[in-house]
């Protein structure tokens, strides 16, 4: 569902994916873990299209995300392009980014109506479904400012969810909430995980999480993927000393 | 000083003739301002170099010269180079409009500025066309937060428009130099310009500042 190849991205001197190589089937869970700055939500971000590639080509579905053929060689996409390959890919951000100026009912339906377009009414059936899915059925007509973090956050994985998008990126969803409303959010995701075929890409510091509902963990540092493994294996056994120091330091801050 | 209070009297009706005037002109100017100065600051964010650096000169060389001389070209060199003639009112109008839209083009800017970087990129995540960006979510949170500075200009427009009796528009001031060239009186109509301006642009402002504090 998901390749990158030799994908290279810098900001400015600052190597941050370096010749980065991996895949990931459809349908699979992976959580990409590693100590901050080791290029996690920079590979979900190339994927939004929130950043470009300085190097190499990232497919998604089979077809280039952000380049496309001309005869024998491969060039940066148009606009056009990425409009078309954006409907594959929905995202949570850890700050959630709700529209703060609509209320809860219409950030979800917005973008299937307007970008998609989805029948309001049809959108609107299927935003009230999503947001029962996330437990938050009463909130259709509350303003964003209205609800906890771990409330706006729910509303914002319906949101990404409303899209039908194949693949669905998780930045650090958790992060920017208070402990005691991390749990509802997870609850959540888990029900993602095991009801739905849709292919995640979760960066996550949430290691009890990553092992229990993960197919699959990469640990990042510098950049590369040091280590790629099931779940059982990494955390258990993980095969790199630098994997062994983060997960203890990780485990240490709890 | 000797004050009258009878030819103060005989003076209002024509000295609230003149401010209806100046309402309107003030009015109508606003919403020249505000629309253009929209215009302008969403073409000066276009990104095609060549339309923003054309805006972007436009804007420095209004803001630079002074709304008098900005008048008396509108009303005196466009015509006769142009054959497009205006009347006084409506070369007020455009001539206060114009002037403050540059001010109000800086306004949108900064407010539009201020929407966070996350809401462009959630409406990316969202595929929403680019109109529908700035239409749904970046105008509804940059406006109302730009209102009071917005208002703040159109108070200082009002307090500015007795300029334009430089090209005769029947303006509060204008009315009192009328009233003062034919009773000879001239103390009681000037001071009573003066004080009707007070009257309006007093509870103006601070309606303005009340704003202020909501939106703060």
């Amino acid at each position: 569902m998901i390749r990158f190849s030799g994908v290279v991205k810098r900001f400015g001197e600052h190597v941050v994916l370096d010749e980065l190589d991996f895949a990931v089937a459809p349908g699979e869970f992976v959580s990409l873990i590693g100590p901050s700055g080791s290029g996690k939500t920079t590979i979900l971000r190339l994927l939004m299209t929130l950043e470009k590639v300085d190097g190499g080509t990232i497919e998604v579905g089979g077809e280039y995300l952000s380049h496309t053929r001309r005869g024998e060689r491969v060039v940066p996409a148009d606009e056009k392009h990425l409009r078309v390959m954006r409907r594959r890919i929905g995202m949570v951000f850890q700050q959630f980014n709700l529209f703060p100026n609509m209320n809860v009912l219409r950030n979800i339906t917005e973008a299937p109506v307007r970008s998609l377009g989805v029948p309001p009414a049809e959108a609107e059936q299927r935003a009230r479904e999503l947001l029962g899915m996330v437990g938050l059925e009463d909130k259709a007509d509350a303003h964003p400012t209205q609800l906890s973090g771990g409330q706006q956050q729910r509303v914002a994985i319906a949101r990404a969810l409303a899209m039908r998008p194949d693949v669905l990126l998780l930045d650090e969803v958790t992060s920017a909430l208070d402990p005691e409303l991390v749990a509802d959010v997870l609850r959540v995701l888990r029900d993602i995980a095991t009801s739905t075929d849709i292919t995640v890409l979760c960066v996550t510091h949430e290691m009890q999480f990553a092992q229990d509902v993960s197919d699959r963990v990469m640990m990042f540092d510098h950049g590369r993927v040091l280590e790629d493994a099931a779940p059982e294996k990494l955390f258990s056994e993980p095969e790199h000393e630098r994997t062994k120091e983060f997960l203890r330091a990780v485990i240490e801050r709890r | 000083m000797n004050w009258d209070w009878q030819a103060a009297a005989d003076s209002i009706p024509l000295l609230l003739k003149g401010l209806l005037v100046t309402v309107e002109l003030t009015v109508l100017g606003s919403l020249v301002g505000y629309v253009l100065g929209l215009v302008l600051a969403l073409l000066r964010r276009s990104g095609i170099p060549v339309l923003s650096q054309a805006v972007w000169l436009f804007i420095e060389f209004v803001r630079s010269t002074p709304l008098l001389i900005q008048v008396f070209v509108l009303y005196y060199l466009v015509p006769p180079t142009t054959g497009f003639k205006m009347s006084a009112f409506v070369t007020g109008v455009v001539a206060l409009g114009v002037h403050y839209s540059t001010y109000a083009a800086e306004v949108y800017r900064a407010g539009i500025e201020a929407v966070p970087k996350g809401q462009w990129e959630a409406a990316v995540a969202l595929n929403l066309p680019r109109s529908r960006v700035w239409t749904a979510v970046v105008l509804p949170q940059a406006i109302p937060r730009v209102l009071p500075a917005l208002g703040n200009y159109t108070i200082s427009m009002f307090k500015e428009t007795p300029l334009l009796l430089a090209i005769g528009v029947l303006d509060v001031l204008n009315r009192a130099k009328e009233v003062g060239a034919e009773t000879f009186r001239v103390v009681e109509p000037y001071t009573l310009a003066g004080v009707l301006f007070l009257l309006v642009s007093l509870p103006a402002s601070l309606l303005v500042r009340r704003l202020e504090r909501r939106r703060a």
